[in-house]
């Protein structure tokens, strides 16, 4: 049986297509400002990397912020259930998982069969997402990747004041000219996400092993500094970006 | 051709001068100067009267933006800094003002500034600034008896609307005509979050409703998100506005009809500077207030 799962992100489009429990092809294009087109033009390239034609696709579900634009799905699989079955999939011994994309964050516990206990998502705010750190990296003339060896090198604690991704930008330049570094400011801004994780994971409850997906978990630096702020060990999948896709196409097999 | 790159979010900043007035025949002549995180004032007053004012947009350090603010007050007023026997500093910058000579909050300056230019009547204040939203409740004499603030979301203030703005490259300034050219008033956009509200927005945009209807439903949101504030305070009449977005009637009427109270027009108390029809600028009430603080305390004979 071949399935496909499409995760219409804020920022990225993720299809995964997989057969017979086995994921045979991927892809991930922006979201550009229109995701329709963006999640057409993902789902034509996973087609076409599997090797197979659409009409040898037996279920498309869709998922994300934008899953209604996928127009060519068949059906809808919400954020957090898809989280739970891609991650339960990839991993079955993780019972947390909190997934930081570009616009939400959240937590969500589950069942050793990968059905969700309880969830929490920040969809009233920017600030603990992707977003947040973007606009920090841009404030300080540096790139979301860099931040990680930023972090290394921070060498005092620097409260950082604002919450808000809009008055972070501004903040920054108040920050640089008080002589604070880089280092330290990118270390204050991390601290303020893993702040808003801790809140919405004590809400859930922590249960081990703990997971972090989404395409914040990419980031080492990000990764390393949520561990340290927040006394935990976090496992990241592999390619932590595609599981609400890899959800969503196992949803689709159901 | 290359083109003009706009800066929509871009407010007018202003200068004014009081031609009747002679500042060398003054006794006392004091300043307050409010660096806010977004503009920054200089209020010049001579023995209590409005001398000159200068309105700009706060720079990347709060020295310099004060001082800058100063020489924009005294442009072309003959005036220096030697001249001045008081100045207080306010706004969130207020410890940062080299030549002031004291530092209250903003708080307790745009209660007295109000009570100065709306009247003794005022007993709420909304101001809302750049970076935050406060409610702030005074007596007849502007001296504050309570306040609430936000300053955690962009949400319903300056920063978030000039984000707006440049989002739908409108001037800043016509936001608020702009967005009651729609037949109906639409719901308001559904995200509080500046940052959401702005995918919100380009996603209405796509589905084919015109900028108007947009601005309408954002101006209604960021109404929402004072009203919440206020409702949390006892608000009493009368009920005065200050700061920037005082100046954006998309954001003030909406808000004022869901409260049930109407805010009190930006008019001086003061029956002579009204009929002179001196510029009643909101963003300055805060400036005015540290200067007639600076005046209470120069006559005093403090320094």
């Amino acid at each position: 049986m071949i399935t496909a799962g499409v995760d219409c992100g804020a920022k990225n489009v993720k299809v995964i297509i997989m057969k017979d429990g086995k994921i045979i092809a991927k892809s991930s294009i922006s979201a550009g400002l229109v995701t329709k087109p963006s999640a057409s033009q993902a789902f034509d390239e996973a087609v076409k990397a599997a090797e197979i034609t659409k009409d040898d696709i037996q279920n498309i579900l869709s998922t994300g912020v934008g899953r209604k634009e996928a127009d060519f799905a068949r059906g809808e699989i919400e954020v957090v259930d898809a989280d739970a079955r891609g991650i339960n999939f990839l991993m079955p011994n993780i019972r947390t998982v909190i997934d930081v994309g570009a616009e939400e964050g959240r937590a969500i516990r589950l069942d050793a069969t990968g059905k969700v206990v309880d969830s929490a998502t920040n969809k009233k705010c920017a600030a603990g997402a992707g977003a947040f750190v973007e606009a920090v990296a841009r404030a300080l003339e540096t790139t979301v990747d860099k931040m990680a060896d930023l972090y290394n090198h921070s060498t005092r604690e620097i409260a950082m004041n604002a919450h808000c991704v809009v008055f972070a930008e501004s903040d920054m330049v108040t920050l640089i000219h008080s002589q604070a570094g880089k280092p330290d400011i990118v270390r204050a801004v991390f601290a303020a996400i893993a702040d808003r994780l801790a809140s919405m994971m004590r809400r859930v409850g922590v249960e081990n092993n703990i997971a972090a997906i989404g395409g914040m978990a990419l980031n080492g630096g990000f990764i390393a500094a949520v561990e340290k702020e927040m006394k935990i060990k976090l496992i990241v999948p592999e390619e932590p970006q595609y599981v609400s896709a890899i959800g969503a196409a196992i949803a689709a097999a159901d | 051709m290359a083109e003009e790159i706009k800066e929509f979010w871009r407010w007018p900043e202003s200068r004014w001068t009081n031609p009747e007035i002679d500042p060398k025949k003054g006794k006392i002549i004091t300043c307050g100067i409010d660096v806010g995180s977004v503009s920054s004032q200089g209020v010049i007053m001579v023995d209590g009267e409005l001398y000159c004012y200068g309105n700009m947009r706060t720079g990347s350090n709060s020295p310099d933006s004060a001082i800058n603010a100063f020489n924009m007050a005294i442009e072309g007023t003959g005036l220096t800094l030697k001249d001045v026997q008081f100045t207080v500093g306010t706004g969130y910058g207020r410890v940062n003002v080299p030549f002031g000579n004291r530092a209250i909050t903003e708080i307790a300056c745009h209660g007295r500034g109000a009570n100065w230019m709306y009247g003794p009547k005022i007993r709420t204040v909304l101001d809302m600034g750049g970076q935050d939203c406060k409610v702030i409740k005074i007596d007849d004499k502007g001296k504050v008896t309570a306040f609430l603030m936000n300053d955690k979301c962009a949400a319903g203030t300056g920063r978030g609307m000039e984000v707006f703005a440049d989002l739908l490259g409108i001037p800043i300034q016509d936001v608020g005509e702009m967005s009651f050219q729609v037949a109906e008033e639409p719901p308001p956009v559904n995200s509080t979050c500046v940052v959401f509200a702005k995918s919100e927005a380009a996603s209405l945009l796509r589905s084919g409703w015109p900028k108007d209807k947009v601005l309408a439903a954002y101006c209604s949101a960021m109404a929402h998100k004072v009203l919440y504030l206020l409702e949390k305070i006892n608000v009493e009449r009368e009920f005065g506005i200050t700061g920037g977005i005082a100046k954006n009637h998309g954001v003030v009427k909406r808000l004022c009809l869901e409260l049930g109270i109407k805010a009190t027009e930006p008019k001086w108390y003061n029956r002579v500077y009204a009929e002179k029809n001196i510029p009643f600028d909101t963003q300055i009430a805060g400036a005015v207030g540290a200067a007639l603080f600076g005046q209470a305390f120069a006559e005093k004979g403090g320094k």
